[in-house]
């Protein structure tokens, strides 16, 4: 890490990492707090939903971009938490966000028992452009839990723009009952059921970063979930051979 | 602030916590995450041990100089007993962070009269900007210590920056250096769109805020 230390002569980043961004985002989108209107809520698993929101002034998003929630009591009291984008952009002005339960949760915990449709909270964005997917190269999606929510949003524009370019998933869950949006995988997807395999490792990933696996000009990894997935399946795509400043993680805390 | 004006309650929401007792250190939008200390950079963590790590100052300053862990750690200890706040709406009250203050740092390097803003960077590569007020009279250190303990490598460790009265994300882990500059220069977050600055009480989150 300390091969090339920073000169006086000019500013150098000190290792190869400085993943740039991907896309400049709307500063208006993003300071905007907007009404959304719960138009559908749908169990994913026992303990994941998808909520669809009619956004009406939404500006559109790319996928793996998040936004940020925000629900408020009659006495003014907010709780606000960031959520990523489960569905493509498809210009509608719906957009769907999918929660799990977790336990004891200030805002999941009101959406998932309390919340029911034709209810309004606000969301603000879309938000960050570092782990947004424009769809222009090859992409290995490596997620848990509710990680696979930004990922699914790549998945589900990669179809519906019938693009063409690799795109690969490997999705981490304890069990097939886990498994969150399990019946629209397709080849693209590997799933790695935890309790009866173990977790994620090398051999799973293999098959991707051989000589063999890498479509041209190498993968763009987006890795996502919490902190300790992150860590493990980050290690584990540096370990063979993914270039460090070509690895993109949302850690969901 | 954000721009919006016209308050619309979710229905059935009460929240956990009432805002009659919301604990007063709490800023506005930040909920107490307690014992939990999220992760959130956006880079693999990098496998860096003391004897790798360095920190230089330079830029507009009379001496640029790099320090290795032995020589910054001979100088004066100082600590941060506090709070920190995140901008995805986490705080956390009453931590301990051992190192050495910014100001001694910067005192060995001496800004010149000219300097108004600093870009920290880290060892992954990752920039925040930072005016130079923000950073000098006992507001930031250079820390290596987390409660009694060495900082852990996913918060920074061997050493970060803290900057503890903004967003955390301009407390850069895995500290590389210092650039003294006389215009501002925004950084990784502040090209993807965060706020130049990052006061928690204003709720200075995104730019446009
Ligand atoms: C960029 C980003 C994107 C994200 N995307 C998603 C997503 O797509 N889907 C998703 O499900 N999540 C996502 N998350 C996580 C999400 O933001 C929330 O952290 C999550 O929903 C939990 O919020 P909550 O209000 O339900 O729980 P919180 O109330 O925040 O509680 C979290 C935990 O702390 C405990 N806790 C907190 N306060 C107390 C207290 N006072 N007393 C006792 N226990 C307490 C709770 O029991 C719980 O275990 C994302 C996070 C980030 C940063």
């Amino acid at each position: 890490m300390t091969d090339a230390l920073p000169t006086s002569e000019g500013f150098v980043p000190p290792s190869r990492f400085a993943v740039p961004g991907r896309i400049a985002v709307s500063n208006r989108a993003a300071a905007t707090w907007q009404r959304a209107t719960v138009l559908e809520i749908r169990a994913e698993t026992p303990a994941v939903s998808t909520f669809r929101l009619k956004v009406p002034e939404w500006q559109g998003h790319l996928p793996g971009q998040h936004l940020m929630l925000r629900l408020t009591a009659e006495d003014g009291y907010v709780a606000q938490r960031h959520y990523s984008i489960a569905s493509a952009p498809d210009g509608s002005g719906e957009i769907e966000l999918t929660l799990d339960h977790v336990p004891g949760g200030e805002v999941s915990g009101h959406l998932h028992t309390v919340a029911r449709v034709g209810d309004t909270v606000e969301v603000r964005g879309p938000l960050s452009g570092f782990f947004a997917w424009p769809g222009d190269r090859p992409a290995l999606l490596l997620g848990a839990g509710s990680g696979v929510v930004p990922l699914m949003s790549m998945v589900r524009h990669h179809r519906a723009a019938g693009l063409d370019l690799p795109l690969r998933l490997v999705v981490s869950a304890r069990t097939r009952q886990d498994l969150i949006y399990a019946a629209e995988y397709a080849e693209e997807t590997t799933a790695v059921l935890t309790r009866t395999e173990g977790r994620l490792n090398a051999a799973h990933l293999a098959p991707f970063l051989g000589a063999d696996g890498q479509p041209e000009g190498g993968w763009e990894a987006y890795v996502c979930g919490s902190n300790g997935f992150a860590e493990h399946a980050s290690r584990l795509l540096v370990a063979g051979g993914q270039p460090v400043d070509r690895i993109r993680i949302e850690r969901f805390g | 602030m954000s721009r919006y004006t016209d308050f619309a309650p979710t229905r059935g929401f009460t929240g956990r916590a009432r805002a009659a007792d919301r604990d007063p250190r709490l800023p506005p939008g930040q909920y107490d995450a307690r014992d939990g200390w999220p992760v959130l950079s956006a880079e693999v963590t990098p496998q860096l041990t003391a004897a790798d790590w360095t920190f230089r100052v330079d830029g507009l300053v009379t001496t640029p100089h790099t320090w290795t862990w032995d020589e910054a750690h001979a100088l004066p200890a100082s600590e941060y007993r506090g709070d920190i706040h995140c901008v995805t709406s986490w705080s956390k009250f009453g931590v301990r962070f051992g190192g050495v203050s910014l100001d001694a740092f910067l005192a060995a390097a001496g800004p010149l009269p000219g300097a108004t803003h600093v870009v920290a960077y880290s060892h992954t590569g990752y920039t925040t900007n930072l005016p130079l007020a923000d950073v000098t009279g006992g507001k930031a250190w250079i820390v290596w210590e987390y409660e009694e303990g060495p900082l852990p490598a996913e918060h920074g460790g061997p050493a970060r920056l803290i900057v503890p009265h903004l967003y955390f994300w301009k407390s850069a882990k895995w500290v590389a250096g210092l650039r003294l500059l006389d215009h501002d220069e925004p950084g990784f977050w502040e090209q993807n769109g965060y706020h130049h600055r990052g006061d928690p009480w204003a709720e200075e989150r995104y730019s446009g805020d």
